[in-house]
């Protein structure tokens, strides 16, 4: 499957630095996967974002460092593409002192307040009125910063996407509201729980700008939808838009049916709309001589991996001391 | 100090203006608080001051007020965020409980989230069981959060400005039956209130009160009344719910070895149960008389006056629990 379709491909260097960053994602994940099966990663949640790549780094591509991003838990990818140290990162994973959230957080609460990066919320919705708020803080302020936030297909049916949405228009708030739908709310399919699923069509619902269903598989496409969105946001309120995608693992680590459960519908998937595959064919059919590049690439996302891994089991744990820091502001 | 006689909802709504006019970041936010000049009339004026920058009409969104709150604050902003009662909450208690309250602690100090939700509170006048609580030990329950709850002009004016230029999220309950009346509140922009400090409303050596808000009233009645029994209570007002001032009741108890605890809420999991608890692992040797509690009954409010005010605490509730134990 060709991906861009049609429309005008961004420069090499970006399509190998998005390709950089997808494979870094992929690698990341497929090892937290790894760990958590050797037991080096503990828990009970640990949210994978393989397959879902081409979402985080197209939209991600179209905001500026000024700008933010929030996510649910399922927040790695989003961590990595904003450009995270992966240490810190898989150091939370971990829960060492020297994650990105002093272990104590863990995978569903990364952060990063110098890249603008607000988190990694566990509740589904819960994030939505809180990105709202961080919109609310620069329109205050007379800035035009906008808040890109990425929703999971399956908060769009509890009451905070209501509530935030309908402020966010009602404010005309500078947020992008990016549902990332990979079809699945924990394992109940999205024609199952939503009467209407096409998701996007809530646009219509609040009174904001639609920004349509476009193909999450397709980092091109996902780039060039958001950054009409963000235009949008940026000059006039709100935009709501969906991207269709898919997810490799179960819902957390802890969906061991899902693999058996939905076999053929995820070989399809991957067979036929992965978006690693679909850039890198991109990108060697656009510049025939990348595929040195992109090899490169995947070897310097395992070597960034394998030190993170390094780095977070190196690190140590937090004491008691941190138990009780940090509880409120001294 | 200067004072002036006010109603306790000017005196909030003094706090608020002050507020604003000192820091441009603070801001208020909820339902009908602009134009409408808010229910209980709080937020009268300010709209036509401030304008819709400032004092922002909301839709009757309570999970998108006090979630927007947060991430507001989070951002730099100081909102003040109203719950027109303090029953909506229960409707945006996951913004409040699992955002405001544990954002700092969960990302490990990156954030801070600066905001006060304001809420009234408190029974009324036969408003039924949705709309009758005084639910503040829930909210105190949670670490991250404060909660204040005056009980007198001078200390809502004092405690709402401290809960704004607070770095820390505070549940501020305004209890809706002490809105109207009056008393002295300090001509000093500049008065804060500790947070988490108790005071002494009435000195007394016999058997010592704790309560915090309406609470201090009764007790303040009933110690009246007990003075010419011969009996003398000292009042000890908590006025924040968390942090939670025992040492304040310590000092207190060390001197009458008897305690009566009134509360407005319910009994079950209680602030008199905290209160009691404390009293028991810390003051065993001091105890004379087992710890009372003079709470609401464990039910829900009923409409019919009759049998509405039976369910309540009241004055002559909290004497006789003190005659149980002199």
């Amino acid at each position: 499957m060709d991906i861009a379709n049609g429309a005008a491909l961004p420069d090499r260097d970006t399509l190998l630095d998005w390709y950089r960053q997808m494979v870094l994602i992929r690698e990341f994940e497929e090892t937290c996967y790894d760990l958590y099966e050797e037991k080096r990663i503990t828990g009970v949640y640990l949210h994978l974002y393989s397959g879902q790549e081409a979402v985080g780094v197209g939209a991600l591509a179209a905001i500026e460092p000024r700008d933010h991003a929030i996510t649910a838990y399922r927040d790695h990818g989003v961590a990595l593409a904003r450009g995270v140290d992966p240490g810190p990162l898989m150091a939370e994973m971990m829960g060492k002192r020297s994650g990105v959230s002093g272990g104590k957080g863990g995978s569903m609460h990364l952060a990063s307040r110098e890249h603008n990066f607000w988190g990694g919320f566990a509740i589904v919705g819960g994030h939505l009125p809180l990105a709202a708020g961080i919109a609310l803080e620069a329109q205050y302020s007379g800035r035009d910063d906008v808040v890109l936030c990425f929703v999971g297909d399956g908060s769009s049916n509890n009451g905070y996407f209501h509530e935030a949405l309908n402020l966010s228009a009602v404010w005309r708030l500078p947020v992008v509201w990016l549902i990332e739908n990979n079809l699945y709310g924990m394992g109940t399919h999205i024609d199952e729980a939503s009467g209407q699923p096409l998701l996007h069509k809530r646009a219509l619902a609040y009174g904001m700008r639609d920004g349509g269903r476009i193909d999450g598989q397709d980092v091109v496409a996902v780039n060039g939808a958001l950054d009409e969105a963000v235009a949008h946001a940026r000059g006039e309120g709100p935009v709501l838009l969906e991207a269709l995608t898919y997810r490799y693992r179960g819902h957390g680590v802890s969906d061991r049916q899902y693999n058996v459960r939905l076999k053929d519908e995820l070989e399809e998937w991957k067979a036929e709309r992965d978006p690693i595959t679909r850039l890198g064919a991109c990108l060697e059919e656009a510049h025939p001589d990348s595929r040195p590049a992109m090899s490169a690439l995947e070897q310097a996302a395992r070597d960034q991996v394998l030190a993170a891994v390094k780095f977070a089991e190196e690190s140590p744990a937090p004491d008691a001391d941190d138990l009780v820091r940090n509880v409120y502001v001294e | 100090m200067a004072a002036r006689n006010q109603p306790m909802r000017e005196a909030l709504r003094k706090a608020l203006r002050e507020e604003m006019l000192r820091d441009e970041r603070v801001f208020v936010m909820g339902e009908e608080v602009g134009k409408w000049q808010g229910t209980h009339r709080i937020t009268r004026g300010l709209y036509e001051e401030f304008g819709d920058r400032r004092v922002r009409d909301t839709p009757i969104s309570e999970m998108a007020i006090c979630g927007a709150a947060v991430g507001a604050a989070m951002a730099g902003l100081r909102p003040v965020a109203e719950m027109m009662t303090i029953n909506f909450a229960f409707l945006a208690l996951d913004a409040i409980v699992n955002h405001a309250a544990k954002i700092r602690y969960m990302f490990d100090g990156q954030f801070s989230v600066p905001l006060v939700f304001r809420a009234a509170s408190g029974w009324g006048d036969q408003a039924t069981a949705s709309h009758s609580h005084a639910p503040e030990p829930i909210f105190a329950h949670f670490p991250g959060l404060y909660v204040a709850a005056p009980a007198t002009p001078g200390d809502a004016y004092g405690m709402l400005k401290t809960a704004i230029r607070d770095e820390n999220p505070v549940l501020f309950s305004e209890s809706i039956a002490l809105y109207p009346k009056p008393g002295p509140v300090p001509d000093d922009e500049d008065h804060l209130v500790p947070v988490g400090k108790g005071t002494i409303r009435r000195e007394g050596a016999d058997v010592t009160l704790v309560a915090w808000a309406r609470g201090v009233e009764w007790s303040l009645q009933a110690a009246g009344q007990l003075e010419r029994e011969g009996v003398n209570c000292e009042v000890v007002d908590m006025r924040w719910l968390r942090p939670l001032d025992m040492d304040l009741v310590y000092d207190s108890f060390r001197k009458t070895n008897r305690c009566v605890i009134v509360e407005e809420s319910l009994p079950m999991y209680s602030f008199g149960s905290e209160i009691a608890a404390g009293i028991q692992e810390n003051m065993f040797d001091h105890m004379d008389a087992p710890v009372k509690r003079v709470s609401a009954m464990d039910l829900p409010l009923p409409y019919a006056r009759d049998i509405e005010l039976m369910a309540l605490p009241d004055a002559d509730k909290v004497v006789a629990a003190v005659k149980e134990i002199v």
